[in-house]
């Protein structure tokens, strides 16, 4: 491969590789210091990095121009980002070549394994009843809880697949978890704490990936992606706050 | 009794968190250790200690510690264990009474709840913040000492 095109599949790789990283809920840290190794590991000693939270923009060398890439969403699935962790290392001790590289990023969609359905239900599940007693020790209401934090969780997963607004799925989500826990308190008696089935149901929306993201940022210095994050955060808590509080104004 | 079967509900939420975010599978097992590590830290500090504040600050201290630890150990991303055993401490009982006193209209009992979580907010923070520290700082003396073998050969 001749060095200019080389230069220009590393570019592309470096792209790709910090775009999965920062979609899929990685800190700024770690997605500067892969695309700088990847880089310095492939031979472009003088590739030059400017990462952001909706944005990469790099260059290989002074010939060569700048590439920029987009980031518009952003979800959670640790486990990509991970597995970029794993190529770069891989990368790094020469088990696969550049094309190889390139080829695995493209595909990560199809390789990564995600939970199924049905585990993530019984994910939801678990976060909701566990907690529920650990906070409020409130083993009654475990059931329920389990149930309507199942729920919740399948409204957030349906609305955010037909809709591009994240904050408007929580918010939905939060409402509908309210209205049916005050509903099955208070009409149907099923339990005995409006409050502890709230609270319980409602974690496994806590926005923790962005929580710890935005700490993790600010403190390493990155005063553009750490506040961005933090602000993503608050979003989503007071989305799902206003939720609730609506979902009490209505019924309770 | 008590505290075992909340250690286990402890394990069984993070597990569940884990699964939502998609952890890798070799890591879930880890990162509920790591969680239920910090959380009895958290607990045995307000119960015989007191103080909620310092109590989650010390907590995600030790989930900080644990997970640096854990991530060397299995050879994962930081982040992948502690975002999950995070999840134990965050103040959502606070949070939920702060929305709950604003829809009712008590705007007083609203405030201090609000002051509780931000202070809570606070001290995750804080914790976080020292135990990256102490990353730094060992990571520092680690090298320090392995230059001063080079030195000694």
């Amino acid at each position: 491969m001749n060095p200019k095109n080389r230069d220009k599949l590393v570019v592309e790789i470096c792209l790709l590789a910090g775009k999965i990283m920062i979609e899929n809920g990685s800190e700024m840290v770690r997605v500067t210091d892969t695309i700088d190794r990847i880089a310095k590991n492939a031979g472009a000693f003088q590739a030059r990095s400017y990462v952001t939270l909706t944005g990469i923009i790099m260059s290989a060398n002074y010939n060569n121009g700048a590439q920029v890439i987009s980031i518009d969403k952003r979800s959670f699935d640790l486990e990509k980002v991970s597995v970029v962790n794993d190529y770069s290392r891989k990368f790094a001790e020469r088990k696969i070549n550049l094309r190889q590289f390139y080829y695995a990023l493209e595909h990560i969609d199809d390789t990564v394994p995600r939970f199924n359905k049905w585990m993530q239900l019984l994910g939801a599940a678990m976060v909701s009843g566990c907690l529920e007693i650990v906070f409020r020790d409130n083993i009654r209401d475990f059931p329920i809880a389990c149930f309507i934090g199942m729920f919740g969780w399948v409204m957030y997963s349906i609305i955010e697949k037909y809709t591009s607004i994240k904050f408007l799925s929580e918010f939905i989500s939060a409402l509908g978890i309210g209205l049916l826990s005050i509903i099955s308190i208070n009409y149907l008696h099923l339990g005995n704490s409006v409050d502890d089935l709230i609270i319980g149901s409602i974690m496994p929306l806590v926005p923790g990936v962005p929580i710890t993201n935005a700490v993790r940022d600010v403190l390493s210095g990155n005063l553009i992606s750490g506040p961005s994050r933090g602000v993503e955060a608050i979003i989503s808590a007071c989305a799902l706050g206003f939720g609730v509080a609506m979902a009490i104004k209505i019924l309770g | 009794m008590q505290l075992f079967f909340n250690m286990i509900l402890v394990y069984l939420g993070t597990i569940g968190f884990g699964i939502l975010v998609n952890v890798p599978k070799r890591a879930l097992n880890m990162g509920g250790i790591v969680s239920v590590m910090g959380w009895l830290i958290y607990y045995f500090y307000t119960q015989y200690v007191g103080g909620y504040i310092e109590a989650n600050a010390l907590g995600t201290f030790s989930i900080g510690i644990f997970g640096i630890i854990a991530s060397r150990w299995k050879k994962l991303p930081v982040i992948i264990f502690n975002i999950p055993a995070l999840v134990p401490l965050v103040p959502g009982g606070q949070a939920y009474q702060v929305m709950k006193y604003l829809a009712t209209g008590n705007y007083t009992l609203a405030k201090s709840y609000l002051i509780q979580v931000v202070f809570i907010a606070g001290a995750i923070a804080a914790g976080f913040l020292f135990s990256e520290f102490a990353n730094q700082l060992f990571l520092r003396l680690k090298k320090k000492i392995a230059s001063k073998k080079e030195v000694l050969k």
